[in-house]
């Protein structure tokens, strides 16, 4: 175990299988020469060189298209979004090709490319570079989408990623990378897709969260804690598979279930949540399934408009508040 | 056999006002540059959020551009948008407020930096994606060729851009629809920490416009008068032959790409000589000696005119520190137009 950044251990996790397997190569803008963006690929080019860690010009629809590409010719790219807000361009690449030539080509081609990047809202920067699009990819059948929470999911969910054989959107939170954590340094260590993980645990309500909301939804259990309410938090890590046994069994004790998401409350993944266990559990709860999400509006930049505007602790306290009234 | 994808009478030579002169054009320039300051410190005071991209370097492309816009005309730019703002006349205090995240800014507060806005002086936004206003002029341009009202829509977007398909697109809708639009191209030689030539095989950002049809130029954007005079043909002729113009305008930025790009940073594309080098070509001092030489400024009017804008900059911060807050229910307010 070491201590350390989640940006480190995302570094780890690709230096690792870039010396697994040479296959494994890093494209993206800014990724090379200027150590990236937010550092993730720091020292990567001088390790590996710029056949491996390649610089691309400002041409999402290119990276995206070359990671494709290059995995169904045989290679495991690693395409690097500077943010998923700019990868709006090259959503066809990933819808349109890489998330369906398995299918498309019953089976005969796959395309285990990895398209990670920073995602979520934030930092007063407003409408277009703030935003959180996890369930548009997870509503395509083909991609599987990757949300890591802390440092050591953030290698080991990551290092999975570049093992599969399926394309996968990996999105990083940009105010989780300066956040620290115990990792594994065991280079065999990996962590499973469609294994959520129960943060804490608790007795009387479930709230599900993932990515940066897990940490909100943590301290929002803290505190109800002190009002005599047990909250038992549910990290996702993963949309697609999604573990719907850990949500299933946990509601079986509970009863009372809040879903949290950073994006858009509106046709989210918390809905397609909440319409699960009304399908699956709907003997087992107690109370309504209440959503906790991001104002539908583009993010807007004035600092107290924001903070309206992205779910916090508060909104969590209030949504376990109503369902265990 | 070819179709008229539009029907357009031809357009009619026009006279414009000559009221702009070097002068005036010194004087913008000067407000852009001590504003991106004040702007900066600002910004260290922790009183904006989000990105702050500076035009330090580049002011010549919008002053010797902007100003000779007639009523009607319509400007589309970057997220490095604060020269646009000043020059199509949005008040500084507007500016900054929006910068401060007020109710009173040009956005009212839910733009910031990026994202001024001024509809009615002809302003419409800076744009925070990366080529993402060129498709959209194609769009204006169609627009004004469509009512015939030789208006012109002048598109600015970065050297980064000409790497995005969607300008690739735009560019060929304009050449083939012949559309009014001043496409200008701020080449400052960097993208962010990614040198021009290591981004493109072919570094001639003429040969790229020439290729879709568009009529392409190179101007030296160090060089304030060049600017001035080559914009207002270029400006002339859009709206005599109503065709776009493409305009490369060759720049360099002074200071990082943002306030993250700190000299560490840049560091790891280019050296301290460069950025040296390209300074001793500062326009604003260019254009200041070279008024200072033909006697159309002497040194007493230029001291009037630092205090006229440390003034206006004075005023412009009080009116923004002392402005609200957005109010909470705006949060929910324009989503969808009201019709
Ligand atoms: C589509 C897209 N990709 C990436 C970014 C991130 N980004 C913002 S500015 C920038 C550099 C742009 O350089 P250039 O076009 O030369 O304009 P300059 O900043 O030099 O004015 C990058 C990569 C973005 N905003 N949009
Ligand atoms: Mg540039």
């Amino acid at each position: 175990m070491a201590l350390m950044r989640y940006s480190e251990a995302l570094r780890m996790a690709m230096a690792e299988e870039m010396e697994r397997d040479p296959d494994v190569f890093i494209c993206g803008e800014e990724v090379g020469q200027y150590q990236g963006t937010f550092r993730v690929t720091e020292g990567l080019m001088e390790r590996f060189g710029p056949m491996r860690v390649v610089d691309t010009p400002i041409s999402e629809i290119g990276i995206a298209g070359l990671a494709t590409g290059a995995a169904m010719a045989g290679l495991r790219p690693i395409a690097e979004f500077m943010t998923w807000s700019f990868a709006l361009s090259a959503m066809d690449q990933i819808i349109n090709h890489a998330a369906k030539i398995t299918y498309m080509s019953s089976g005969r081609i796959t395309c285990p490319a990895v398209f990670r990047g920073p995602a979520g809202t934030g930092n007063q920067l407003s409408a277009q570079h703030s935003q959180s699009l996890e369930s548009w990819y997870a509503h395509t059948p083909g991609l599987k989408v990757v949300l890591p929470y802390t440092p050591a999911d953030a290698k080991g969910l990551l290092k999975t990623a570049i093992r599969d054989d399926s394309p996968v959107i990996f999105m990083e939170h940009a105010g989780l990378y300066a956040n620290r954590g115990e990792v594994p340094e065991d280079p065999d260590f990996t962590v499973p897709f469609g294994e959520a993980v129960i943060r804490k645990p608790g007795t009387d309500v479930t709230i599900i969260g993932y990515s940066l909301m897990v940490r909100k939804c943590l301290t929002a259990a803290e505190a109800l804690e002190s009002e005599g309410i047990s909250c038992e938090v549910i990290d996702l890590r993963t949309l697609t598979p999604l573990d719907m046994e850990t949500i299933l069994s946990s509601v079986a004790r509970t009863h009372r279930v809040v879903v949290t998401q950073e994006e858009w409350r509106n046709v989210g993944i918390a809905a397609e949540i909440a319409a699960r266990l009304a399908d699956e559990a709907f003997d087992e709860l107690d109370a309504p399934i209440l959503r906790v999400g991001g104002a539908d509006v583009p993010m807007p930049y004035a600092r107290e408009l924001e903070r309206a505007a992205i779910p916090n602790e508060d909104h969590i306290i209030e949504a376990v508040r109503q369902v265990t009234r | 056999m070819t179709q008229q994808a539009v029907a357009v009478p031809p357009n009619e030579p026009e006279v414009r006002s000559r009221a702009f002169d070097l002068p005036r054009m010194y004087e913008l320039m000067l407000l852009i540059r001590r504003f991106e300051e004040s702007l900066y410190r600002k910004y260290r005071e922790g009183k904006i959020g989000g990105y702050l991209h500076r035009y330090d370097g580049q002011e010549a492309l919008v002053a010797g551009v902007v100003p000779l816009l007639e009523p009607g005309d319509l400007v589309l730019s970057t997220y490095r948008d604060h020269a646009h703002a000043l020059a199509v006349g949005t008040p500084p205090g507007e500016i900054m407020a929006e910068l401060m995240g007020r109710a009173t800014g040009c956005a009212g507060g839910k733009g910031g930096s990026m994202h001024l806005i001024d509809p009615s002086r002809g302003f419409l936004g800076g744009d925070g994606i990366v080529g993402g206003p060129v498709p959209v002029s194609v769009g204006v341009g169609f627009a004004l060729k469509y009512r015939a009202e030789q208006r012109i829509c002048v598109c600015y977007f970065g050297d980064g851009a000409m790497n995005q398909g969607g300008v690739h697109e735009a560019l060929n809708m304009a050449g083939l629809y012949s559309l009014p639009i001043l496409f200008i191209l701020e080449n400052n030689g960097y993208a962010m920490g990614t040198a021009v030539h290591r981004s493109t095989a072919q570094p001639d950002m003429l040969l790229k416009a020439r290729a879709h049809g568009v009529d392409a130029r190179r101007v030296d954007g160090m060089d304030p008068i060049a600017v001035l005079e080559q914009a207002e043909t270029a400006l002339e002729e859009i709206r005599r032959t109503g065709a776009p113009i493409f305009m490369e305008m060759t720049c360099y930025r002074f200071v990082g790409h943002g306030v993250a790009d700190n000299a560490q940073q840049q560091q790891f594309y280019r050296s301290t000589e460069e950025i040296e080098e390209w300074k001793s070509r500062d326009p604003v001092e260019a254009l200041k000696n070279h008024l200072l030489g033909s006697g159309d400024l002497d040194t007493e009017r230029i001291e009037a005119m630092e205090r006229t804008i440390a003034d206006q900059i004075t005023a412009a911060i009080e009116f923004a520190e002392s402005s609200p807050a957005p109010l909470p229910d705006t949060l929910y307010e324009h989503v969808f137009a009201k019709g």
